[in-house]
């Protein structure tokens, strides 16, 4: 039952009985250790949180959290979110996800939580694969790519997920590494904290099918500390780097959220069903 | 001569003649008669040939009428097209300006709307109230209970001032004067006033967004559709004014989505799609039955397959809504059969979602989306609105939101362990939490899981869960209301029907019973669970079923195949327009 308050909390208060069913040495690991980390600074109240997922390696996310889960299907985690945080604003949401979740079948919906600006936070572990089916090629998989679904090389170019996102206007983009758990642990609070849609890369390696660890430390570095996170130009020059993978917080703007100005629209009253049918005498 | 007639209008879209039997239906209905509607939709976007057929009577009225006792013509095109409709012997007004009639077969009277429009009251848009006024004045009803609607429609309008009311007006009286002292009336149709009664004019859509609000939806996500749009524009309209919220999805699986992601926050949710939509939602049904989520679904058929005729009637999408999905999918399915049950079904569909934990699928179809009737207004009654089963709660959750007033960063509660959210229990309801200070969290999935939510694929788990997930169907076949036979106690011949074709067959079986054929009919008002116990009686007390359905493939015939091994004489309409009662009569008389 309900324990009294706790006033430290640490990761291992969010871990929930079930074991990562993930590859020793999968990225995930490292984005689940911050997840948790930054509940744990934020002190969410596990029963006023849920993590929202779709299908794939990493959307088994809410079964090893505490908090409330819904593990939905593939692509529709940001539908999901969205309508639990319209219906419940007084709840903290958080999608999470992959690259075939968010890049492909459920690309569309990215575009229309970015226009929305409802306030959630998405957490996009990407490998540049297709890990749960066995190693098929993903929008993020870089040209040339040989897969068992690219036997000739990847023929499409390569999604780049932050551009993406800054093009949108999504209002807060950011991107971390699973190897740097504490950084992107800080970098998943703040998403938690941004009111509005929250966008957070992470480069979250697939040791068994696509292993780009070697490949990601050496790319991998933090935006410049003078970066000014309010010039979306600026954000998405860094974010089309072809050489370097820039980590940080690369753009925050607050904006209206949906689920807030709706409710200021007009003042709710009780509904009755005498004084609703009266337009049709 | 009893008080009823039935006129049609056929027209241009885009020239008032849908928005002129509007005004027809509104005042007869509040000069105190029954009334029916009927209408087709032209095709194309803006302009087309369309027709509004009114059936106004003092008995209550269950179908469109067999045919049109009275045509009204606005062009030649109105006269090719539904002429064939025309009762023989029946009244044919038509504008000698267009056309002149050869037919013999009717009583025809000639009007002049485009002549009196123009030069007399000199403002050609007020042609539908010169049809009006010619109706007021060789039929009924009287000139002041229309021009009372035109004047109330007029003020609410953007388009009002006083100089457009006066052209109204005059329109009105300058074709009723001209047709009382210009023609001589030969028919026997006439309405004579009535007593007035408490009732109230909508159609199907409208009747399915009030009984929505009384059942408490709280949230509404939906993409446009026809011929479903109304409901999510009408949500969108009256959701925030009642503390609900709206959400225009960018498809139709985000929509149901968005409604899962809602019903698990505990609120009440819905969506409201045609055949397109209802077919990308798939995969979220299913979700929402393995993961024990409520939800309400309303398809309004159309006629398809894929995007088939947007504007036309079928009842195609039953098999779709049994089946359609993969794996064994426990849903429960819900069809009206007409304005009322619009209402009053969705007040029973949000708590079969709630008590059930189960998405439920709304059955209606075109013709119902747009039928107007008169319904008593003791029809609309205030809803019980049961919760749903949870899990160590003290107080209940509102409806429209969880009662948390808990701030999100005070403490995190810890916990011993997770609890058994889907346990299994005997009638396979489960208490379940919701997101808010105190309750308990589990996580609900479309992966096969064990009581506590896990992941689980062990054989035993699978096989339990089957049985606990299907069990709840079994106790809603116990616990939901049964259907009465309607007709002859000692009948010999059966009907069985389901959806909007009520009316229609029951008007077939009152002209059979008095034609001395011992006839009765069955209506399904639930599809899933099936109501055995009264199917199996009906079924058994009769000699002969015919099961009369808008569709090509017979699909309750199917099913009543595959249930109770019955073979049943297959009555099928599928041309797009819903069935009259004329022609069941005859299915009826074909038998006996």
């Amino acid at each position: 039952m309900v324990q009294s308050t706790t006033p430290t909390l640490t990761l291992k208060d969010y871990k929930s009985e079930v074991k990562p069913t993930w590859c020793p040495g999968c990225g995930d690991f490292g984005v689940l250790n911050a997840t948790l980390r930054s509940m744990a600074a934020l002190k969410l109240p596990v029963d006023q949180t849920v993590v929202v997922s779709g299908i794939g390696c990493s959307s088994r996310f809410p079964h090893f959290i505490r908090t409330f889960g819904f593990h939905s299907v593939h692509g529709r985690a940001l539908p999901v979110a969205q309508g639990l945080k319209m219906a419940r604003p007084d709840l903290t949401v958080i999608a999470v996800g992959g690259d075939g979740d968010f890049f492909s079948i459920g690309v569309g919906h990215l575009v229309h939580a970015a226009l929305r600006n409802i306030d959630i936070t998405a957490i996009v572990m990407d490998n540049e694969t297709y890990g749960l089916t066995k190693g098929q090629t993903s929008p993020t998989s870089p040209h040339g790519h040989k897969t068992k679904s690219s036997p000739y090389g990847l023929l499409a170019s390569q999604f780049n997920p932050v551009a993406t996102a800054l093009s949108l206007n999504v209002s807060f983009v950011a991107r971390g590494y699973s190897a740097r758990p504490k950084e992107l642990a800080a970098l998943i609070e703040q998403a938690t904290l941004h009111r509005g849609f929250s966008f957070v890369h992470v480069l979250s390696p697939c040791p068994t099918f696509y292993n780009t660890f070697d490949a990601w430390d050496a790319a991998v570095t933090p935006l410049p500390e003078d970066h000014d996170p309010s010039s979306r130009l600026k954000a998405l020059e860094y974010a089309l780097d072809s050489e370097k993978q820039y980590i940080g917080l690369f753009y925050r703007e607050e904006r209206p959220t949906m689920e807030r100005v709706t409710r200021e629209v007009v003042e709710p009253r009780e509904f009755r069903i005498d004084e609703y049918i009266q337009r049709y005498a | 001569m009893e008080n009823e007639v039935t006129i049609r209008i056929g027209g241009e879209s885009g020239e008032g003649t849908i928005s002129g039997g509007d005004i027809l239906a509104l005042a007869s209905a509040r000069w105190g008669y029954h009334v029916f509607t009927f209408r087709t939709f032209p095709a194309e976007i803006l302009g087309g040939p369309c027709m509004f057929q009114v059936r106004i009577s003092d008995r209550p009225v269950k179908s469109m009428g067999d045919y049109a006792d009275v045509l009204i013509c606005l062009n030649k095109e109105a006269y090719d097209r539904n002429i064939r409709d025309l009762r023989r012997g029946g009244v044919l007004v038509y504008d000698p300006g267009d056309f002149t009639p050869e037919s013999d077969d009717f009583i025809t009277y000639a009007v002049p709307f485009n002549e009196l429009a123009r030069k007399e009251v000199q403002l050609f848009q007020t042609k539908n109230m010169v049809m009006l006024g010619a109706i007021a004045g060789l039929f009924g009803p009287p000139l002041e209970a229309l021009l009372q609607v035109v004047e109330s429609r007029l003020s609410k309008s953007r388009k009002a001032n006083p100089v457009l009311m006066e052209k109204n007006r005059l329109a009105l009286d300058i074709a009723y004067r001209y047709v009382r002292e210009k023609i001589e009336k030969r028919d026997p149709y006439q309405l004579s006033p009535v007593e007035k009664a408490d009732r109230v004019v909508l159609n199907g859509n409208q009747a399915v967004v009030a009984g929505a609000l009384a059942a408490g939806c709280g949230f509404f996500a939906g993409y446009p559709i026809t011929p479903a749009s109304d409901i999510m524009e009408a949500m969108a309209k009256e959701l925030p004014q009642v503390g609900g919220t709206f959400l225009q999805a960018e498809d139709e699986m985000a929509a149901l989505a968005a409604v899962l992601g809602a019903s698990f926050g505990g609120v009440r949710a819905m969506t409201a799609t045609s055949g397109p939509g209802f077919s990308l939602m798939t995969e979220l049904i299913g979700l929402a039955s393995m993961a024990e989520l409520p939800a309400v679904i309303v398809d309004a058929q159309r006629a398809g397959p894929s995007t088939g005729m947007p504007t036309k009637m079928e009842q195609a999408d039953l098999s779709f809504a049994l089946y359609g999905g993969h794996g064994d999918t426990p849903r429960l399915i819900v069809a009206p059969a007409n304005v009322a049950d619009c209402y009053s079904l969705m007040g029973l569909a949000f708590n079969m979602a709630d008590r059930y934990q189960m998405p439920v699928i709304f059955l209606t179809d075109q013709s119902l989306t747009a039928r107007v009737e008169s319904v008593d207004r003791s029809v609309f009654q205030p809803f019980t609105i049961e919760g749903r089963l949870e899990y160590g709660k003290v107080g209940s959750n509102g409806a429209n939101g969880a009662s948390s007033n808990g701030s999100k960063h005070e403490a995190a509660t810890a916990l011993a362990a997770s609890f058994a959210r889907y346990a299994y229990t005997a009638s396979g309801i489960s208490p379940m939490t919701i997101p808010g200070p105190g309750a308990l969290p589990y996580s609900a999935t479309g992966l096969e899981h064990n009581e506590h939510g896990h992941p689980d694929y062990e054989p035993e788990d699978h096989t339990a869960m089957m049985q606990k997930r299907f069990r709840k169907l079994e106790t809603a076949a116990q616990e939901l209301p049964q259907p009465e036979p309607y007709g002859d106690s000692n009948a010999e011949i059966g009907l069985i029907g389901w959806g909007s074709t009520e009316g229609a067959i029951q008007e077939a079986v009152d002209r059979a019973r008095a034609k001395g054929y011992k006839v009765a009919s069955l209506h399904l008002r639930i599809l899933s669970p099936l109501p055995d116990r009264a199917l199996r009686n009906f079924i058994s007390s009769v000699k002969t079923i015919i099961v009369p359905e808008c569709n090509y493939s017979g699909q309750l015939a199917n099913l009543l195949g595959a249930r109770y091994g019955l073979q049943p004489i297959r009555v099928n309409k599928f041309g797009g327009i819903p069935f009259t009662a004329g022609e069941i009569l005859r299915a009826i008389e074909e038998v006996c």
